[in-house]
């Protein structure tokens, strides 16, 4: 009647018996239910959606391509995704380099309580709202504004930092760089301390205890957090508005510009399929090398 | 006992629900006998120094359903059910569109002090149907070449093509929205109906924009304008006006705009009552309200963005109580004003797209914004 690896031995041991049998079930219950709530149902939606039609300003249920077929035919389409594309990865990639030493520092030089602090520190910037932190950075970033005046001061010319790629590079990296640090951080601590001390005992320099040891080890963890810095960066619509401004169109403004004029909702919804499309294939080519095996 | 102590507890709610009753009862009175007059609008209106005292007076608490720009409107227009607005305040191009949709009630003309309104206002193009307005003009303005004067002077102002000189370059932001930027580059290129053009001028005209993509600082919404005017990140913006300078300016900002040699546009706000609305009687004295010169000196002089006013008798109080204003809006009553502009026949009204479709203008825009 039940499972023969673990036989009930007496009528009185039932119920613990069932009990834990339910327990992990009750646990697992609720994932699908997420799965189909946050992912399933609203990517449903945008899939249908992309093949509805607008008739004056209403979104109204059609089996069209029309939305597809417009967006796929605009001819500044790819320049724009690789626009995207390529600056997002690039912030991705400098976040993840600047982030490294503080990671490196927190995990392997302070001690674990210094190290809760400082990653509480790192973390303290979430507790304002991002809004805010974008706009504050105009402040320092505009033509008269902070940095400018520090830079007149010194004799340079001091001219405005606004719509250039520091700007939208540094909206990327408030929204991300604490995400990177955690992430690296844990990666780096969770690397196992033998390993690292065997190397030295055997006369591996700093340098290659590094390189061999502790990256290897804690590859996963640090892909892990390059892939998160892209992922915030790409689908980034605050800091490319305000601070990236016309010089640098994103797929986010283009989602936003299609529904403002004329509330091309299927529109928008090919252009989110695409980049959510092209998110999957990042973060699966990404895990997949994370965590393959040494050949 | 246990009957007792119950008997006991009910005299305690009763007594107490009697003496909640007769405290709260004047507040309840008075809330019950307030109204709510819904408003879709663009933001800033709901401002209360100006609608303070209709809600004051009328017992009335407005809710503002605030937009950005006319097809926004129209979707919110489109899908909500009759009846939940019960005014709205839109650009006056898009009155057309709310009449032939019949999201707006037939105005009775009599209504209204039209016959105070300088005669360019009266008939107003695209507000009357069949000798019924469906829309009451509320305030007007005008788009030109809106510059930082350290950067731009006026002299250099007096024509759009100084946007194209190399010292502008990286310098000129544009207000992210298709229509008066197309239009005023489209007086640029002379045509004498700005937003009437065949195959060939709107051709000519995206040519004309596209060449000044390289120029481009930013795209820019309100708040962006203002803080990109004001540092002097941009020298000039394009098919704006004292809708923005002005609040500027009011700041002490070396801001200004001004109507190059090709032309202006006129942007016009006009309210109208929703169709089926609940409230049409409110909902007409506020328009009413709007249209005293107690009203329109408000609504000129509104935080968010002021604007210059129809109405002769609005024009006579704000030269009597704010004679600088009156002056700086260029609404000066003995003296050259807005009025010569327009009778001169320097000002075109911001208008659909004839000829093309409005989705036609809107997809230059987007691709003009990711050249």
């Amino acid at each position: 009647m039940n499972s023969p690896a673990l036989p009930a031995r007496t009528s009185g041991r039932r119920l613990p018996f069932l009990f834990r049998r339910t327990w992990p079930a009750l646990w697992i219950l609720p994932m699908p239910v997420w799965l189909l709530l946050f992912f399933a149902v609203p990517l449903g939606l945008l899939v249908a959606i992309s093949f509805w039609s607008v008739v004056n300003y209403r979104l109204t249920p059609d089996a069209t391509l029309a939305a597809w077929r417009h967006v796929l035919g605009l001819d500044f389409l790819w320049a724009s995704f690789w626009r995207s594309y390529g600056l997002s990865m690039a912030s991705a990639v400098v976040i993840s380099l600047l982030a490294f030493p503080a990671s490196y520092a927190m995990a392997f030089v302070a001690a674990p309580r210094q190290r809760l602090i400082l990653l509480g520190l790192a973390i303290a910037p979430f507790f304002t709202s991002y809004l805010v932190r974008i706009y504050s950075w105009q402040v320092f970033l505009t033509e008269g504004g902070v940095i400018s005046s520090i830079v007149q001061a010194f004799g340079g010319k001091g001219d405005s930092l606004l719509n250039t790629y520091f700007a939208l590079f540094l909206g990327h990296a408030t929204l991300a760089l604490p995400v990177v640090l955690i992430l690296q951080t844990i990666a780096l601590a969770n690397v196992d301390r033998t390993g690292i001390s065997a190397a030295a005992n055997l006369g591996a320099r700093p340098r290659a205890i590094l390189f061999r040891v502790i990256l290897p080890a804690a590859r996963p963890g640090l892909t892990l957090g390059l892939l998160f810095a892209f992922l915030l960066s790409y689908a980034e619509f605050v800091s490319a508005s305000y601070l990236g401004g016309g010089a640098f169109q994103t797929l986010p403004i283009l989602v936003t510009d299609l529904v403002r004029a004329g509330q091309q909702w299927p529109r928008a919804a090919v252009v989110s399929l695409l980049m959510i499309a092209s998110l999957l294939v990042t973060a699966f080519v990404t895990v997949l090398w994370a965590y393959r095996e040494k050949g | 006992m246990t009957h007792n102590s119950i008997t006991t507890r009910r005299r305690l709610i009763k007594g107490g629900l009697a003496v909640a009753a007769s405290i709260a009862t004047p507040a309840i009175l008075r809330a019950q006998g307030r109204r709510d007059l819904s408003i879709l609008t663009w933001a800033g209106h709901a401002d209360p120094d100006v609608i303070g005292a209709f809600e004051e007076t009328h017992n009335v608490r407005i809710r503002a359903k605030e937009y950005v720009g006319g097809d926004q409107m129209l979707a919110q227009m489109a899908q909500s059910p009759a009846g939940t607005y019960d005014l709205i305040l839109s650009d006056a191009e898009y009155v057309v569109q709310l009449q032939q949709a019949g999201f707006i009630e037939p105005l009775a003309p009599e209504d209204y002090p039209f016959d105070d309104f300088f005669p360019e206002f009266q008939n107003f193009r695209g507000h009357w149907f069949d000798g019924q307005p469906y829309a009451v003009f509320l305030r007007f303005g005008f788009l030109g070449l809106s510059h930082n004067r350290t950067a731009m002077s006026e002299a250099e102002a007096r024509s759009y093509r100084t946007m194209w000189e190399p010292r502008h370059q990286g310098r000129i932001g544009h207000f992210d929205w298709h229509l008066p930027n197309l239009g005023t580059l489209s007086l640029l290129n002379g045509n004498p109906s700005p937003f009437d053009l065949d195959e060939a001028h709107w051709a000519d005209l995206t040519g004309t924009m596209m060449s000044l993509r390289p120029q481009v600082r930013g795209f820019y919404d309100y708040g962006g304008m203002l803080s990109a005017l004001r540092s002097g990140e941009v020298s000039a913006i394009p098919g704006i006006g004292d809708w923005i300078t002005g609040v500027l300016a009011r700041d002490g900002a070396d801001v200004t705009t001004t109507i190059p040699e090709e032309g202006g546009l006129q942007w016009t706000e006009s309210l109208s009552i929703g169709a089926r609305s609940g409230n049409q009687d409110l909902a007409r004295s506020f328009i009413q309200y709007m249209l005293s010169p107690e009203g329109q000196v408000k609504t000129a002089t509104l935080k968010a963005y002021p604007a210059m006013i129809p109405t002769r008798a609005g024009w006579a109080k704000l030269n009597d109580e704010l004679p600088g204003e009156a002056r700086r809006q260029n609404m000066a009553l003995n003296g050259p004003n807005a009025l010569d502009e327009i009778r001169a026949g320097r000002i075109r009204l911001r208008e659909l797209p004839v000829q093309q479709s409005l989705e036609i203008w809107n997809d230059a825009w987007t691709r003009y914004k990711n050249a």
